[in-house]
């Protein structure tokens, strides 16, 4: 098995290659938002992450692809540091946000948490109404009056272009939503309290295709205002909605590069054929 | 391949089910039975002045056992409010910050023998530690005995209801930045809230029919409880000496005693149902 791969820093010439495909897409050369290195992960004895080394650009959209079980969402649960929910699960290395340690002891977690929100792969809204789903995480991170709430609740669930369907709904239950709209009040419950990452834990894999549709065009809306690190199992979706793309296989990172040049001209014998679907 | 004859497979399928439908019938004919007799005894016990005077001496007609109903409310209100918060904190401890912890394995255990436990050495336990020091028997004591036996099972019911709601909620309002403590009071409970008071009020119904913890805590009073500080009248116990007395009126009392048990813990039990089903 070849270590990783992975460059410490995608090279400003390639972003501005997929500027020129997607006009609206990318942003100027951008900073580095999270910064991995050398981060092992362990679920009890059982190692589930090797030497990890990814240098993620903020607002960009990065999708994290490979077969089940390789860890994909075990890499991204170490950015709002999830995992700690479990006694048996550890991390070490280093992943950087901002410049910042978040693995360091001391970090705050309210507030990596408000900075780096989550979505998962089924849709969890709170058993609380569409409104309260919203409030519930302002109120706890901002002091705001009646109006400012309302304000802010409403430019969330625009935002994750949800408004119009539940404007006249808002005090019914959230769990009463669709799927698909359960899953965009998840987004805006994670955009109404201002963070700076979005991580997805394959989003869209209990929804149908015509949801999927319009939370792809979500991400493409969002990514002008966050770093959004997209776990799929879906190719297409990672070349649909990503900039970057990360291949993962057995818990290493095999290939990390332009979304497009990882598809179309892969440097790597193992990421070529999971694209290809030898194997996956 | 010949196929093999379908006849066994439906003869079968035909005896397990008129032996299921059987054994369904067996246990609802006692429960009706049950239901029948004391209610036929019962009812004709019941007046304006048995719920609201106190007891007549025996062979004397008339007379009620308003003491008793007053001390059993008060006894197992002065349960609960002791032994369901207690109770519901140990099973949050169980169910939310313990996992996989070897003190919360002990406990678990410990609340598994509690419920074993039988109620007269409850009982006998806090005759003990309540009634023999201070050389009397009191109401306290008899509450103190039947939140002892109240704290497991709502103990147990809790740690159930809350692993019964899905981790990925548990997650979601972690990832949101809310604080363990509060996601468990605000969103979990929330989302268990059917189960926690189905479990709530079944373990109120089972004390509310226990005879032998208070016998020796609480023994019985013919008097008035002004405080709970001396012998306190009680449902049970009244049925128990009445029921074996030789007097007629006693006799009838406790068919009437009987009643309103039975009529209470049914109560409770079609309320916890309403509101399991309820759950939105």
């Amino acid at each position: 098995m070849n270590s990783s791969s992975a460059p410490q820093s995608p090279p400003a010439g390639q972003l501005l290659v997929k500027t020129s495909v997607a006009p609206h897409a990318a942003p100027a050369p951008s900073k580095t938002k999270i910064s991995v290195r050398g981060l092992d992960f362990f679920y009890g004895d059982h190692q589930a992450l090797y030497d990890n080394n990814l240098e993620i650009p903020a607002g960009t959209v990065t999708a994290i692809i490979g077969p089940s079980g390789c860890g994909k969402s075990t890499h991204i649960r170490v950015f709002n540091r999830i995992y700690q929910l479990y006694r048996d699960q550890r991390a070490s290395g280093e992943v950087r946000l901002d410049g910042q340690n978040i693995l360091a002891p001391g970090v705050d977690l309210i507030e990596l948490r408000r900075r780096v929100g989550m979505i998962f792969q089924k849709p969890t809204p709170f058993p609380l109404s569409v409104y309260e789903n919203l409030a519930y995480g302002i109120r706890l991170h901002y002091k705001v009056n009646r109006s400012e709430l309302d304000g802010r609740v409403e430019q969330a669930l625009r935002a994750a272009a949800l408004w119009d369907e539940v404007k006249d709904k808002l005090h019914r239950s959230g769990t009463a939503l669709s799927g698909g709209q359960q899953q965009r009040l998840c987004i805006a419950r994670a955009i109404a309290v201002e963070p700076e990452v979005l991580l997805m834990d394959e989003p869209t894999s209990a929804i149908d295709p015509v949801a999927t549709a319009r939370i792809e065009e979500l991400v493409n809306e969002l990514k002008q205002q966050y770093t959004i690190v997209i776990v799929t199992h879906n190719m297409q979706q990672a070349t649909r909605i990503s900039e970057f793309t990360a291949f993962f296989f057995e818990g290493r990172i095999i290939e990390f590069g332009p979304t497009i040049q990882l598809f179309t001209n892969p440097k790597e014998r193992k990421t070529e054929e999971y694209i290809t679907g030898r194997f996956g | 391949m010949r196929r093999r004859p379908s006849w066994p497979r439906k003869l079968s399928d035909v005896i397990v089910k008129v032996l299921a439908a059987l054994s369904a019938l067996f246990g609802l004919v006692f429960l009706a039975w049950i239901l029948y007799v004391v209610l036929r005894h019962g009812a004709s016990a019941l007046s304006w002045k048995f719920l609201t005077t106190l007891p007549s001496p025996p062979g004397v007609g008339g007379g009620g056992l308003a003491n008793a109903i007053i001390g059993t409310a008060a006894m197992t209100l002065l349960a609960c409010v002791m032994g369901v918060p207690v109770g519901l904190m140990a099973g949050v401890y169980l169910a939310e910050f313990g996992r996989g912890n070897r003190f919360a394995t002990l406990v678990r255990f410990l609340v598994n023998v509690m419920m074993g436990i039988p109620s007269i050495i409850v009982g006998l336990f806090v005759y003990t530690i309540m009634v023999r020091p201070v050389g009397h028997f009191s109401g306290w004591a008899g509450a103190v005995s039947l939140a002892l036996l109240i704290m497991p099972v709502v103990a147990r019911t809790t740690e159930d209801m809350l692993t019964l709601v899905p981790n990925s909620l548990r997650e979601s309002a972690l990832a949101l930045g809310v604080p363990h403590w509060r996601s468990t009071v605000q969103i979990m409970f929330r989302a268990a809230k059917a189960g926690l008071l189905t479990g709530v009020l079944l373990a109120v119904a089972r004390v509310s029919g226990e005879t032998a913890p208070l016998l020796f805590t609480a023994l019985d009073s013919p008097y008035w409880p002004h405080s709970l500080n001396g012998p306190t009248g009680n449902l049970t116990v009244t049925i128990f000496n009445y029921a074996m007395s030789p007097y007629p009126n006693w006799q009838q009392a406790a068919w009437g005693a009987s009643f309103l048990i039975t009529a209470g813990v049914l109560a409770l039990t079609i309320v916890s149902r309403a509101l399991a089903r309820e759950k939105k």
